[in-house]
């Protein structure tokens, strides 16, 4: 048996009210490329920033052994220290310093406090050489693309001594050929004896470059397989991933499908901070009446970016497609010709778009539909009240009364309170993205039929969620989406989540 | 003063926390009064209310265009040179015979544009309010020495008559026409920050301009008005202040933009926006008025003890907002 240079084991997280890890086991063996692959919240990055000490020794159950010696690690600076280096998916640079500063940042190269900067340059230029980078080390960070601020973080990796070297989604915001490189250039860091653990949605580089892979499932480890000698091909890596038991959580609905209500066809959106990328590219999607449709999609695939940008342009740049609404062509520039046409959007991230978290009930539930509760830009104080009431009973939002501080509620009626606010502006077409997300199964329950009642209504509802077997029972129709493209449409009937796996992590051919 | 842990059992149990900071301004200027009535003869009657509201009226009118940027989330350093802008402008345009009335209209015709212009150019741009109206105080300071670096008397006999008169409020109290504006000021601005959706944008933009934005409230419109509005109020004020001088000075309001951002804090309003109370405003100015009365009372202290204790009310006031809004935002699922 090889070697292992990491070993974590019966590792248990606990956050306030979840269970982030579960007793979770990962050995690395010596000089091999190591994936971890999961859905959304399987727990691979809370795993990392176990190991990487974000999360400090004693905030969790277990023990890590690495190089053979247990870790305690306190902070970064100790698992740096012994040569564990993490890199994020939103890479950790400052756009303002040149590659050299970067690469040095915390470590700079000093005489007696006094940076030597011929030197700082000059080890820079070598380490950039290493990774493959032709750049000037006095450039400034913010003047090269993204593919090439990856290489910065691996070249400033390599300046501390890395031993372990972690990946966080490397390749999700770069384009194939910087992909294609970053890849290339990991092999050769595996070649050199740099251990290396990468976390991917992107299964196709997972089986092009692993040695081994460790599939989590909901905060468990489900298994490690080792690439060569289990013959393992994505498909045998979504089984693991996605072995999740469908149980009835769900409300049953009988649904009653009308006409067509909301399309959109052959929507593009650029990257309001990468200039040039597509986030999402050609998509085109149809709601019709009385019907909960899905769309799934892993982290990076464009989900919110596409709601985003069809709810009044709130994303992106160089916006182009065409929206039908009854099918009938329709503008909308702003929130408020997406109020004004029917259209609404619950956010993904409630607390930080979606409510106002430091006013009470009723004004967040009037909010958005003021215009209808006052007369000559005067607000009806009592039909506020009224219609807040209504809600709260209809709602069943669990508050002392809807004067009561937004902030202080639980996710579950935070939730309810936001969805409110968009029923009040009597929608024809609801987007809800991550309803259920931060919130305990009996507060999701409730949602569910909140969402069913809305289809019975007759109103249109796009539900975007990374949770397959949400999607499965709620939906009639799910959409998926990969790489900002549509990627494939699935009736109920035929989904599984092994086939939606399949499409969403289908690559571009 | 109750103690900190004492003022968190009182959050838990009965009143919303929002009404606290202006509970503890209210009862800390009972206690004053109190206090201040007990140490002296001749301190507790209504009239020195009223004259802390006659000396203080143009710093009230200036604090509610204050509240409304602040509830907003910015900031308007431009108020004080904006007073000083207009009791220059009135002086000097008074002294070449224009009409009194005329006069006002331009002083808060300019006052309002100025303030349309910097809220332009901070929402369209997207540049700091501090910074733009940072640049907005010092031109306005600028201007005023273009018109004259002198101090300028004012004769006009409309603004004598205004600055003269005292309306009798039965008994011996009596009140200025300023103080009179002031209080309507208030009160209309309290009335649109509660029962408009003007101020309703207002503190929703201030709670989250994200949020604000995604429920299709215009955020732009509200920002751009609230330093209208604040431009308004710094005219208003600054007619005011001419009322009470009588005269025009390049220097007068030096740092007042400081007495009305400590009044609106000392108020209970949150500097980063979304909660407070004109109430709490106008409890801050009474705070700071009777502050210095005290100290003239007091007779043997420097009018520089005055700022010693506005700067330890500050202290304790953003240390107790820290308390009441920093528990709740800070925690995170």
């Amino acid at each position: 048996m090889t070697e292992h240079i990491l070993r974590m084991s019966g590792i248990t997280k606990t956050f306030p009210g979840v269970k982030a890890l579960q007793d979770v086991n990962l050995a690395v063996r010596r000089g091999e490329i190591h994936a971890i692959c999961g859905e959304n919240g399987a727990g691979k990055s809370t795993l990392m920033k176990v190991l990487s000490g974000v999360y400090p020794h004693g905030q969790y159950e277990g023990e890590i052994t690495f190089e053979g010696r247990r870790c305690e690690f306190g902070g970064i600076r100790d698992s740096e220290r012994a040569g564990i280096v993490i890199i994020h998916q939103e890479l950790a640079l400052c756009p303002q310093l040149s590659i050299a500063e970067n690469i040095y940042l915390g470590n700079e190269r000093a005489t007696r406090g006094v940076i030597d900067w011929n030197r700082t340059n000059y080890e820079a230029g070598e380490l950039l050489k290493r990774v493959g980078l032709r750049e000037n080390p006095t450039t400034t960070v913010a003047d090269i693309g993204v593919g090439k601020q990856q290489l910065v973080e691996i070249a400033k990796a390599l300046s501390k001594e890395v031993r372990l070297l972690i990946l966080d989604e490397p390749t999700a915001a770069l384009n194939d050929e910087d992909s294609a490189h970053l890849l290339d250039l990991l092999r050769g860091l595996r070649d050199e004896g740099i251990t290396c653990v990468i976390i991917s949605h992107k299964l196709n580089e997972v089986t092009a470059i692993a040695d081994s892979v460790t599939i989590l499932r909901d905060g468990r480890t489900i298994e490690t397989l080792d690439m060569a000698a289990d013959s393992v091909t994505e498909d045998r890596i979504i089984s693991g991933m996605v072995g999740r038991a469908l149980d009835n959580r769900f409300p049953p609905r009988t649904p009653a499908i009308g006409e067509e209500a909301f399309r959109i066809e052959d929507w593009t959106v650029y990257s309001p901070s990468q200039p040039g990328r597509k986030v999402v590219d050609g998509a085109s999607l149809t709601l019709r009446r009385g019907e909960i449709v899905g769309l799934a999609g892993l982290m990076g695939a464009g989900r919110t970016e596409l709601a985003m940008s069809v709810f009044g342009r709130t994303y992106g740049v160089h916006i182009s497609g065409r929206i039908f609404k009854n099918g009938e062509p329709i503008e909308i520039r702003t929130v408020q010709d997406a109020i004004r046409h029917g259209v609404a959007y619950a956010t993904e991230d409630r607390k930080r778009y979606g409510l106002n978290l430091i006013d009470d009930i009723k004004r967040n539930i009037s909010a958005a539909w003021l215009k209808g509760l006052s007369r000559r830009g005067w607000v009806n104080e009592y039909e506020e009240y009224r219609v807040a009431q209504q809600f709260r009973a209809s709602m069943n939002i669990k508050a002392p009364g809807v004067d009561s501080v937004v902030g202080k509620l639980s996710g579950g009626n935070q939730q309810k309170v936001v969805l409110s606010k968009w029923i009040l502006t009597e929608p024809d077409v609801l987007i809800l993205d991550e309803p259920t997300r931060g919130i305990d199964v009996g507060a999701k329950y409730e949602i569910y039929m909140i969402i069913n009642r809305l289809a019975e209504q007759g109103k249109a509802v796009l539900v975007i969620s990374s949770e397959l077997p949400e999607l499965l029972g709620l939906c009639d129709r799910i959409y998926t989406l990969s790489e900002g493209r549509v990627t494939g449409e699935v009736p109920r009937e035929e989904a599984t989540q092994e086939r939606l796996m399949y499409l969403m992590t289908k690559g571009q051919e | 003063m109750t103690s900190i842990t004492g003022l968190r059992d009182l959050r838990r149990r009965t009143v919303p926390p929002k009404y606290i900071p202006v509970l503890v301004t209210a009862g800390l200027f009972v206690a004053m009064f109190v206090a201040g009535g007990i140490r002296y003869d001749n301190f507790a009657t209504g009239q020195i209310i009223l004259n802390v509201f006659i000396d203080n009226a143009f710093l009230l009118v200036v604090a509610v265009g204050m509240t409304f940027v602040i509830l907003t989330g910015g900031i308007d350093l431009s108020v004080g040179s904006v007073v000083a802008l207009a009791t220059m402008l009135s002086a000097s345009l008074l002294k070449d015979g224009w009409p009194a009335y005329a006069v006002m209209a331009l002083v808060l015709v300019i006052g309002a544009v100025l303030g349309l212009a910097m809220g332009a150019i901070i929402h369209y741009f997207e540049i700091q309010p501090f910074i733009v109206t940072l640049a907005g105080m010092f031109l306005a300071r600028g201007l005023c020495y273009t018109i004259s670096t002198e101090s300028i008397p004012i004769e006009n006999q409309t603004f004598t008559d205004i600055a003269q008169t005292r309306i009798n409020l039965g008994g011996d109290l009596s009140v200025s026409p300023s103080a009179v504006i002031a209080v309507v000021v208030v009160l209309i601005a309290a009335y649109v920050l509660h029962y408009t959706r003007l101020g309703r944008n207002v503190y929703a933009t201030g709670g989250s301009e994200q949020s604000a934005l995604l429920m299709g409230l215009p955020v732009a419109r509200t920002k751009i008005a609230v330093y209208t509005i604040s431009g308004f109020c710094s005219a208003l004020g600054g007619l005011l202040f001419a009322f009470y001088s009588l005269s025009g000075y390049g220097l007068s309001a030096v740092g007042m933009e400081l007495d009305a951002i400590a009044a609106v804090v000392i108020g209970g309003t949150l500097l980063t926006g979304g909660s407070g109370f004109l109430l709490g405003t106008v409890l801050g100015v009474l705070v700071l008025g009777l502050i210095q009365t005290i100290i003239s009372f007091e007779g043997t202290l420097s009018s520089w003890w005055t700022r010693i204790f506005i700067g330890l009310l500050l202290f304790v006031f953003i240390l107790l907002q820290r308390v009441f809004s920093g528990g709740s935002r800070r925690r995170t699922p």
